[in-house]
């Protein structure tokens, strides 16, 4: 075969595998959108989800996907970022480094029903904080540090090493440097990495069958004392994610219409995630352009 | 005779087991501008980084020799490193504007040490951006990305965030390298206005550049000084043979 043939060969297989990835994906897509979408109604969206009768919704559900979002963002960004910012700055190149790496990758590997299971003998059972967001947040950090600390180093690698002797050539400090011009070059690559991620965690359930349970207790949404063991914000009540209400839907079931709320939440949880995933390259090229000066 | 602002003697450095610098001695004299030429690798900007202490980022580096600064020596345990840094600046190869607006840059170094009112820091950076001569061609975008504008303007712009806090030397790291020449034309008038108030010490590959602005020149070899003197001088009767080879282009 020619270089010449061979090459339009290489082309055509490349092209055939590149279409292949995207059926499956319009597929996917298209599947869970068709069959869900007539059940998206307000009445859904705004509905208590009920246990034997029909007609419940997922009001509770989807309040506790983004309640349970926050609160492992809150506890792993602020941990990943310092993480992130010792392995890209201060990190020497040696034995002590590579072991730190090496954990990290291991625990992006670890199956999530194993870190359930470990959150709920350690969370729930030895530190009795029982089925509740707090143990779910905290299991899903283990799952969100590793992929936050590693797009975040990337992020501040990506900064030109010039930035950094231009902080030090006016006098900054190292911490000055990093503080005051490495990060916020960093940020856009940040901020991308911080909604993929949450991405991730949303639509976890595995993880949280054994930490934030598999009820939704009735909560007031307007009682904003987070002490209180009826307000929705309470972190110590346990919550059902979306994600864990359509695994629950599709195993145990009961109530006559768990196949069409199942196919509605399912809708709904993809077009959550389609939003992180569109809303991360849309404030990533923001922030880039307007970071970078280029139009 | 003036006295020389910075005085440097019997320099070395090591990488580790390399020596880099083999015994560097060379004077620089306040108002003028001095240029280090040498082929790839001689050192010479290892050498400059000495000056303002950038090496320090370096693991694996020790450096010998005594660098005396207005009676001080720069490598004493108790020097403020900051202090030192706006004293001896440094503009780089590629030009390294922060991604912050041209205002923020240059007021950058201000902000750092003191708290300047607004009015006070306005004419603090107009007065660095002139100096600079970028200023014609950023007044009306002040709030606009520094790294929006041309390499030349960008190069301008570090200098100017430099000038704001007003070093006694201006250390330049082949700083028209990366620029087209008509950038470089530029730079160099800048330099060449900046003489009267700063002393200037410039890494460079290009010879021209170095005849037509500096006073004196320092040809390095291999990590050695070969011979330092009178710029006029050095170019048209240089005393080593090495010296007028490089000049010729025999090697280089």
């Amino acid at each position: 075969m020619s270089s010449q043939q061979s090459n339009r060969v290489a082309t055509i297989v490349i092209n055939i595998m590149v279409a292949f990835v995207v059926l499956i994906l319009i597929f996917l897509l298209g599947d869970i959108l068709i069959t869900g979408l007539p059940h998206v109604t307000l009445h859904l969206l705004t509905s208590p989800s009920q246990s034997f009768a029909a007609g419940g919704g997922i009001r509770d559900q989807l309040f506790n996907s983004f309640y349970l979002l926050v609160l492992t963002l809150l506890i792993s960004f602020p941990l990943s970022l310092g993480a992130a910012i010792y392995l890209a700055e201060y990190a020497a190149n040696n034995w002590l480094t590579s072991l730190i790496r090496t954990s990290i990758e291991v625990l992006s590997s670890l199956p999530s029903v194993v870190v359930g299971l470990f959150g709920y003998l350690l969370f729930v059972i030895q530190f009795k904080f029982g089925f509740s967001i707090l143990s779910g947040a905290i299991a899903l950090t283990f799952f969100n540090l590793p992929l936050l600390i590693r797009s975040i180093e990337g992020s501040l690698h990506a900064v030109p090493r010039s930035q950094h002797e231009a902080g030090i050539s006016l006098g900054l400090s190292n911490w000055k440097t990093i503080k005051g011009i490495i990060l916020p070059a960093a940020l856009p690559g940040i901020l991308t990495g911080i909604i993929l991620s949450a991405g991730r965690v949303f639509g976890e359930a595995a993880a949280l069958i054994y930490t934030a349970g598999e009820s939704a207790p009735i909560v007031s949404y307007t009682n904003w004392n987070p002490l209180d063991s009826n307000s929705f914000l309470n972190p110590m009540r346990p919550a059902e994610t979306l994600a864990v209400h359509i695994w629950k839907l599709n195993t145990e079931g009961v109530t006559p219409d768990a196949v069409s709320i199942s196919a509605g939440a399912s809708a709904v949880l993809v077009i959550v995630l389609l939003i992180f995933n569109l809303s991360a390259r849309a404030i990533g090229n923001h922030l880039y352009q307007k970071g970078s000066g280029h139009k | 005779m003036t006295s020389a602002l910075l005085e440097t003697e019997n320099v070395h450095l090591y990488y580790g087991e390399k020596e880099a610098l083999k015994g560097i001695n060379i004077d620089f004299k306040p108002n003028t501008i001095n240029a280090l030429i040498g082929p790839s690798g001689c050192g010479k900007s290892t050498y400059l980084r000495c000056l303002n202490r950038m090496n320090d980022l370096i693991s694996g580096v020790k450096i010998t020799g005594t660098f005396n600064f207005k009676g001080t020596d720069i490598y004493a345990p108790d020097v403020n490193l900051v202090t030192l840094r706006t004293e001896i600046g440094m503009v780089f190869q590629q030009p390294n504007p922060f991604p912050f607006s041209v205002y923020d840059n240059v007021a950058y170094g201000l902000r750092l040490n003191q708290h300047p009112s607004k009015t006070e820091l306005d004419e603090k950076i107009e007065k660095a951006l002139k100096k600079a001569a970028v200023w014609d061609e950023v007044k009306d975008d002040l709030n606009k990305n520094a790294m929006a504008f041309s390499g030349g303007q960008q190069q301008r712009i570090c200098i100017a965030r430099l000038l704001a806090v007003s070093p006694d030397i201006i250390l330049l790291d082949e700083p028209t390298s990366a620029l087209d020449p008509i950038s470089s034309g530029e730079i160099e008038a800048t330099l060449m206005q900046l003489k009267s108030t700063y002393t200037i010490i410039i890494v460079t590959h290009n010879l021209q550049q170095a005849s037509r602005i500096s006073d004196t020149t320092s040809f390095m070899l291999n990590g050695e000084l070969i011979e330092t003197g009178q710029t006029s001088k050095l170019f048209v009767t240089p005393d080593k043979q090495e010296t007028s080879d490089y000049l010729n282009g025999k090697f280089g």
